[in-house]
């Protein structure tokens, strides 16, 4: 298990130290942030190009069901469709992971088993992550035992509005604790944090509190996942492995919902983080109707015609 | 109206939001030429229809007024290309709403089209004409910017019933407030179809709000308004005791107030007016329009920054 | 560098153009021969294709073009206004209308990437006629006193950096002011200009308000010599100004000189540092480097320099260099053969004078005119790589230790056109500010241009400004 590298130890010696760090990280500057962003989404991605990055695509999905109205049936359908997406292709890769409520984990693992995709659970009292620390744990401890292979958890963006990153970040070492052999998605809800310099800052108190892939949103607030927080990310995990050697992976989230926006996605991660991230290992997307655009246009590379919604699978 | 074929009449509506509503009141009333022919019936509006169109307006001002000044002007210039486009229909409603000849009615909505062409020009420029730079005695940057006011109510002139709208309208919206419009009340149609090629012009729903009906009953709950912070009296230039009412209203909130220009003393202009009703506006809307009209409805902002000196004291620079 | 995501090609349809084997000179409205019949080939830099053969105009054809000028003035003068201002508006319209084509034409005849043709200078040649059609008709707000009038005949020449953007600040004030205009396109870059013609027979322009004259150096130095031009604009190299104003001087000729520049690009130890390294990119590699505002001097606070540098290089070996056409280059070609011969010599000057050269890892295409990103680190003040303009992808790296020098240096130059400041600290961005000697500086951005925002340098990168309200002034006699 990777640990914080020397360097960046006295980091999170104290609240105080922790607030000099993170403070002291460079600015971010909205204008110019965007602008990359905007410049990186003009790319044009053809023909073979445009093959590889659907297929990448939707290998990265972590198809996804977060409803109050969840039930077992409803996550037995998103596993089979995670498991062959395309019925009329099967040469379709299968997504990365599915994503559900901790009560569903039991369900998806059953029926995802030696499919080789994923069992991704929220936790933390997902989404706003308002409870008390013991039932947090809990949360991520019914997930774990019922087989997940992930936990997506929330960070406390109260304590971070408030300026106690120490308390953020120690949460998520414990909750890192709790996760044993899963890997540990950490959620920043960038939409909350407002500004870039604390997405900025998250990441990195996200990162030294040992995450294994930082995250921007729940996909239950108005602002989810964005061309410009996720390059933002992407420079924050590039830079970590830099200093520290560690890789962490990448989840953009909510929002993404045809193949040219996870295309751009896609673009920004080949030219920033670089290409070590072009793996469903290091980046995911958190989507549900994303898939069946990407496999439409799948469809329309194969055959040469435009596909419709009722040539693919809705769940 | 050709070889006996019934024509089609078109249904006038008012422009609220991006939509085209019928009064909520039900009411309408008749519209004639001067000479009394029956034209259509237009929505008589209600005060609800005044708040629904404030509410509009307020929804569409943050992006309106966040649009650069380049994009306004394309817009404007869009509503010239579009009335362009529809040239013959309104020289028809302004034939029919004045009393003009076809010629004169021509002259009129080839003055209102270059109207919008003058204010289009006028959205990124008149930052620079009436803003800039202030030299401070002290180590500051300072600098004042005009800024829109916000939602202003618009008192359409009674006499001129498409160039003198155009020319109260688009100054507000050039600068980048939103509008609720007051169409003149015995001549609303082009005011009305106005609104169809806004509608079509790129221009967002909600920046311009057009209503008919009687003035007074209009313009008196937008006066008082709390929501809106401007209010354009010119509709109300031939009812002296009306526009002191509605001044003495707006001060609640201290909306800005365009009065109506009777402070322009031109005898010969009003004597010629007198004699045909339906031009007592107090204005000359051929002529030159200057910017009072822009600067009526802007706030100047003044931002102070400090400069300081480069290093520590004694530095070379 | 090889990556998974290998990017197909994606070029721009060249279809959308339609380039005649032969153009003549636009005079009084008319495509017209060289009285001599003179031609010369333009070629794209890319390929080394011949694109078209053009006239080339001699004296006695600068004469024919400022008659028709002077002819054309005096209708066009008397005007309303509003008036002109229209035609203008029509102008804007169509460019608008025809940017694809007229953008794919660009980067033919120039080499520059098609992203940045249809993003930034199609987009900027639209906005700038727009803007001044706007002031045609409100003279009178501009500041100069009521009813300004314009000059007369203005003899325009332009560079081949960014030929139609050039064209549009040349043409557009002069045109809403009441001036016709007789201009002279770069040798290299001719196309642009004569599909400019095309757009104003379109907009049903009179004949004779703009005339373009295809030629080299002599037609130009006809044409600002001729006696009956009032006013001369110029763009292009330090040493042709300064040629120009001792042409001119003891005439009644006005002039404004747009020339060269070494724009010092400042980066302070609390930078933005991702962004401060796409300012420096932008500063630097946009359009190859051959802009007369680039950031070509990297000015860094020596504690942030190692990693500002390594972010940078990191950043440039993702360039992509290649078919100016294709939809993802971000480096075109250089425009000529004698422009890639000087980038190199200098180049060639700054590795003999001790600078440490590192370029980006990048496959140079064999045909065409190329140059793959450069910087140099180590530079002082006193390598010619400092001083001397490249007009090139060449990034010249120096370092400093406080505001104080970080201004020094960057003023020690005999150029002043354009500078950059990169620091979260908005008092430092203000003070530096007001300490450079430049037209133009940028905190947090760079290469930025707006037709509302006057453009022009300080010192020998020329006089007058160019955009704005303040660019009025320079085409009305006041």
């Amino acid at each position: 298990m990777p640990t914080t590298a020397p360097p960046l130890a006295d980091a999170t010696a104290s609240d105080s130290a922790l607030r000099r760090f993170l403070h002291g990280l460079p600015g971010v500057d909205t204008v110019g942030l965007e602008a990359r962003a905007a410049a990186l989404g003009t790319r044009s991605i053809k023909t073979t190009a445009k093959a590889y990055a659907i297929d990448l695509a939707i290998s990265m999905i972590d198809l996804t069901t977060l409803e109050g109205a969840d039930t077992p049936g409803k996550v037995r359908a998103l596993a089979a469709k995670a498991v062959n997406p395309d019925p009329l292709d099967r040469t379709t890769p299968r997504t990365a992971a599915v994503c559900v409520y901790p009560d569903m984990a039991a369900t998806a693992v059953a029926a995802l088993a030696g499919s080789g995709v994923k069992v991704a659970s929220v936790a933390t009292a997902f989404p706003a992550g308002r409870a008390a620390p013991a039932v947090k744990l809990a949360d991520v401890r019914d997930a774990v035992a019922a087989g997940a292979d992930e936990i997506d958890m929330v960070i406390d963006r109260g304590a971070f509005l408030s300026g106690r990153y120490l308390k953020v970040y120690e949460e998520i070492v414990a909750v890192k604790a709790e996760c044993g052999q899963a890997r540990l998605k950490v959620i920043f809800e960038t939409g909350e944090l407002s500004t870039y310099d604390n997405i900025r800052r998250a990441s990195w108190l996200g990162m030294l509190a040992g995450a294994d892939f930082i995250k921007t949103s729940t996909g239950k607030v108005a602002t989810n996942a964005t061309p410009a927080n996720t390059l933002l990310m992407l420079e924050a995990v590039r830079d970590f492995r830099e200093q520290t050697g560690v890789q962490v992976g990448v989840k953009p989230a909510g929002g993404i919902r045809t193949t040219k926006d996870a295309i751009k996605f896609l673009v920004l991660v080949n030219e920033t983080a670089g290409e070590d991230w072009l793996d469903n290992h290091w980046f995911r997307f958190g989507a549900s109707s994303l898939l069946n655009d990407l496999l439409m246009q799948r469809q329309k590379l194969s055959t040469g015609r435009y596909s419709g919604p009722d040539y693919v699978t809705v769940d | 109206m050709s070889d006996g074929r019934l024509s089609v009449f078109k249904t006038y509506k008012l422009y609220v939001g991006g939509k085209f509503p019928r009064s909520e009141s039900g009411r309408v009333y008749e519209v004639t030429d001067p000479k009394g022919k029956w034209l259509a019936n237009v929505p008589q509006s209600s005060r609800k229809d005044a708040r629904d169109a404030v509410v509009a307006a307020r929804k569409a001002f943050g992006d309106w007024s966040g649009a650069t000044a380049y994009n306004r002007g394309q817009i404007l210039y869009r509503i010239a290309e579009m009335l362009e486009g529809r040239r013959e229909q309104f020289v028809r409603e302004v034939a029919d709403a004045e009393g003009l000849s076809k010629s004169k009615a021509a002259a009129v909505v080839d003055a209102a089209i270059d109207r919008w062409v003058w204010y289009a020009g006028w959205t990124d420029k008149i930052g620079q004409v009436v803003g800039g730079a202030n030299p401070v005695a002290g180590p500051f940057f300072n600098l004042s910017t005009p800024e829109p006011t916000g939602v202003v109510a618009v008192l359409a002139p009674q006499g001129s019933s498409l160039l003198g709208l155009v020319s109260v309208l688009a100054p507000v919206i050039a600068t980048g407030n939103t509008a609720v419009v007051v169409a003149s009340a015995d001549a609303p149609l082009p005011a009305l179809s106005l609104g169809e090629v806004l509608a079509t012009s790129d221009l967002p729903g909600g920046v311009v709000n057009i209503l008919s009906g009687r003035t007074a009953e209009l313009a008196a709950p937008l006066a008082s308004h709390q929501d809106v912070n401007g209010i354009d009296l010119t509709g109300a230039a031939g009812d002296a005791e009306l526009a002191k009412e509605l001044e003495a209203a707006a001060a609640e909130n201290l909306k800005r107030v365009l009065r109506p220009s009777v402070s322009r003393h031109r005898p010969e202009k009003e004597a010629k007016d007198a004699a045909r009703p339906q031009a007592v506006d107090g204005s000359d809307w051929s002529a030159d329009p200057g910017t009072h009209r822009l600067t009526a409805f802007l706030e100047t902002k003044t931002v102070w920054h400090p400069t300081g000196a480069l290093g520590a004291s004694g530095s070379s620079y | 560098m090889a990556s998974a995501f290998e990017y197909a090609p994606a070029p721009e349809s060249r279809s959308v153009v339609d380039i005649a084997p032969s153009y003549g000179l636009f005079i009084d409205g008319e495509f017209t021969e060289a009285a001599d019949g003179k031609v010369f080939k333009t070629l794209s830099p890319s390929t080394e294709e011949v694109l078209s053969e053009v006239a080339r105009a001699g004296a006695e054809d600068v004469d024919r073009a400022v008659k028709a000028a002077r002819k054309a003035f005096e209708k066009w003068s008397a005007l309303p206004g509003s008036e002109r201002a229209k035609y203008l508006f029509r102008i804007a319209r169509i460019i608008q209308e025809r940017s694809r084509e007229l953008a794919v034409l660009e980067t033919l005849d120039n080499g520059k990437p098609i992203r940045e043709t249809r993003d930034a200078d199609l987009p900027l040649v639209a906005a700038h006629f727009f803007y001044y059609a706007g002031w045609a008709d409100k003279l009178d707000h501009a500041g100069y006193g009521a009813n300004p009038r314009p000059l007369g005949v203005a003899g325009q020449i332009i560079p081949w950096n960014f030929p139609l953007l050039m064209l549009a600040w040349k043409i557009a004030p002069a045109l809403a002011t009441g001036n016709t205009v007789v201009l002279k396109p770069a040798e290299t870059t001719p196309l642009s200009a004569l599909f400019f013609a095309d757009v104003c027979r379109q907009a049903g322009l009179p004949k004779g308000v703009v005339n373009i004259l295809t030629g080299y150096g002599d037609a130009g130095s006809a044409l600002v010599t001729h006696p009956d031009v009032n006013k001369v604009a110029f763009t292009g190299s330090t040493a042709v100004g300064k040629a120009i104003a001792r042409q001119i001087a003891g005439t009644d000729k006005r002039a404004t000189l747009e020339l060269g520049g070494k724009g010092a690009n400042i980066v302070f130890d609390d930078a933005p540092v991702d962004q401060a390294v796409e300012g420096i990119v932008t500063g630097i590699f946009f359009n190859q480097g051959q802009v007369c505002c680039a950031g070509s001097r990297l000015l860094v606070q020596e504690s942030v320099h190692d990693e500002v540098l390594h972010a940078l290089k990191r950043r440039l070996t993702t360039l992509r260099l290649g078919d100016p056409l294709d939809k993802n280059t971000d480096i075109g070609a250089i425009n000529s053969a004698e422009q890639l011969a000087r980038i190199t010599a200098l180049v060639e000057t700054g590795e003999a004078e001790g600078a440490e050269r590192w370029s980006a890892p990048c496959e140079l295409p064999s045909t065409g005119y190329w140059f793959a990103p450069t910087l140099f680190t180590g530079v002082t003040q006193a390598h010619t790589v400092a001083r001397d303009e490249i007009f090139g992808p060449v990034l010249s790296v120096l370092t400093f230790r406080t505001p104080d020098e970080a201004v020094a240096k960057a003023n020690n130059s005999q150029y002043g056109l354009s500078a950059g400041i990169w620091t979260e600290k908005g008092s430092r961005i203000l003070a530096v500010a007001n300490k450079l000697r430049a037209g133009v500086v940028w905190a947090n951005t760079f290469n930025k241009f707006d037709p509302t925002s006057p453009f022009g340098g300080y010192k020998e990168s020329g006089y007058g400004r160019e955009g704005g309200r303040h660019g009025l002034e320079a085409y009305l006699d006041v």
